[in-house]
């Protein structure tokens, strides 16, 4: 059984129409990677799988359970984590914090279990050194991995990352690359929105083409990126 | 000798503006909600330990512990049925429908109460004093002053060793966000609007044991706690026990050089540390 199913869903902003009839699956452990040019609806998409924004149309299903009315709130707890493409760190309380926040909130951990929760995700992500640091005070990088790691930290069983190797160096996406690697060698499922190529065909099993709304296609990676139309769309290269 | 003794006096009446202005402190931290029924809600405190005080012949201080949950559980409800409907990126309708609440609580207590001047007692303790040589400390005022210092830290102590105190300054930075990590922010603002009803209550507690009340006085008791906030920093409780303290000792050495100086000497150093310290003493980092 899938851990995450979309039927016909669509969403228009007044005459826009963002997401337009998709439907798919991820199955429990998968990759799913996800491009598009800019304004495909990819972000949206996320959105729609958070809760942060209703459906207009189509049904949403997670673990069993038609999600599409539920809150964003009953969504996390439902095991749906997710990082942003523009981190929002909560500035005033430290790195440790902000992942305590979200597995005690998230994750519905509490106590010891949660410390130990927290500080092996910073470990993991390599921010044990910032532990005690304000997040206000990261940079870039250091705010995206504490995106991933605050994601980590509700124990997901799926997790939507957004552009997180956006802005990274090839050495901070390379590490980056290890880490989402490990998250997934754990079982957990992973969207990943992304437009380093090279680092999602890295990981993702599957890849999709978001364009306009409407998915273009979804299938082995090597397979969309050789598909005509996805050349001409995405990569701009006419064929 | 006679300024030590009334700087000594300024700073335990510090503590009393202190404790109005804790609760004022905490929701605007939280939610940047200017609660202008804040003072009243004090005054409907104190009116609510007189009635426990009165019916069951209980000591003020025992029926503070009965009034303190009901002035939670109203808290709770004012904010999850009245307030979270007002909140948002427009900041005139929660101030409107608190100075609505402020004239719907004055009008509620003179009714029930009529515009009579009530008090409460502690018996000896009102006016117990302890002599330090050339110092009299009143025991209620230090005892107000002690109130104000726990109820800072206790505070503090919820803030950033709690999860509860997580979910608080989280909510406060992003609420948005703060759904996304399984916050209900909604509840958190309740909760804390029940939390400053507590701290009001303790502040009631003391505002009737000291002075007479009637139900017109909140309004005068709100603007002590606004600067004290203000003073402070906005969102700092510490710095809120150090702006009540700063007001404190403003209106005693004041009233030591003229008594008609007393209120006014206060507001005009509200006016000297904003001249200085525009943001107030201890304003938070990055805000």
């Amino acid at each position: 059984m899938a851990i995450l199913s979309l039927n016909s869903v669509s969403k228009s902003f007044g005459a826009l129409k963002v997401t337009d009839d998709v439907s798919f699956e991820v199955a429990p452990g998968e990759v799913l990677g996800i491009i598009g040019p800019n304004g495909a609806g990819k972000s949206t998409l996320f959105n729609l799988i958070t809760g942060n924004i209703r459906t207009d149309a189509g049904t949403i299903t997670f673990d069993g359970t038609d999600v599409t009315g539920q809150s964003p709130m009953a969504r996390v707890k439902a095991g749906i984590g997710r990082s942003f493409q523009i981190p929002q760190p909560f500035t005033h309380l430290s790195v440790y914090e902000n992942l305590l926040v979200a597995a005690n909130f998230g994750g519905g951990q509490g106590g010891r279990e949660a410390e130990q929760l927290c500080v092996d995700i910073l470990d993991r992500t390599g921010l044990g050194d910032l532990a005690e640091a304000t997040s206000g005070s990261l940079s870039l990088l250091q705010r995206k991995r504490l995106e991933l790691a605050r994601a980590m930290a509700t124990s997901p069983k799926l997790i939507l990352l957004d552009e997180i190797a956006g802005g990274l160096t090839d050495g901070e996406c390379v590490a980056l690359i290890e880490t989402i690697k490990s998250i997934h060698a754990q079982g957990t499922a992973i969207i990943w929105i992304e437009h380093v190529l090279h680092a999602l065909t890295s990981v993702v099993e599957r890849l999709m083409v978001l364009n306009f709304g409407k998915m273009l296609t979804i299938g082995a990676p090597e397979v969309v990126m050789d598909t005509p139309a996805v050349r001409e769309i995405y990569l701009g290269i006419e064929v | 000798m006679i300024w030590v003794d009334t700087i000594v006096q300024g700073i335990l009446l510090g503590g009393l503006y202190a404790l109005f202005a804790a609760g004022l402190s905490l929701v605007f931290g939280i939610m940047r909600l200017v609660n202008l029924a804040h003072g009243d809600l004090i005054v409907l405190g104190a009116y609510l330990i007189l009635t426990a005080s009165t019916v069951f012949g209980l000591n003020p201080f025992l029926a503070a512990l009965i009034a303190a949950p009901v002035m939670f559980g109203l808290g709770w409800l004012l904010q999850a049925h009245v307030l979270n409907r007002v909140l948002g990126a427009d900041i005139l309708p929660p101030l409107l429908v608190t100075f609505g609440i402020s004239i719907v609580i004055q009008n509620g207590l003179l009714e029930g109460f009529s515009a009579d001047s009530q008090k409460l007692s502690v018996g000896a303790l009102d006016s117990a004093s302890l002599a330090l040589g050339p110092v009299t400390l009143g025991v209620m005022p230090l005892l107000t002053l002690i109130s104000a210092v726990a109820v800072i830290l206790i505070l503090n102590q919820i803030f950033y060793r709690t999860a509860l105190g997580r979910a608080f300054r989280a909510t406060s930075d992003d609420a948005a966000t703060a759904g996304l990590m399984g916050i209900r922010p909604r509840n958190v603002f309740a909760i804390a609007t029940g939390l400053a009803l507590v701290v009001a209550t303790i502040a009631a507690l003391y505002l009737g044991i000291r002075a007479n009340f009637d139900p017109t006085i909140g309004p005068a008791r709100l603007i002590y706690a606004f600067e004290a906030v203000i003073i402070g920093g906005l969102g700092s409780l510490w710095g809120t026990l150090a702006g009540g303290i700063v007001i404190g000792v403003a209106q005693a050495l004041g009233a030591a050089i003229n008594p008609e100086w007393q209120i006014l000497a206060g507001h005009v150093a509200f006016v000297a540390v904003l001249l200085v310290r525009p943001r107030g003493l201890f304003p938070r980092a990055n805000d």
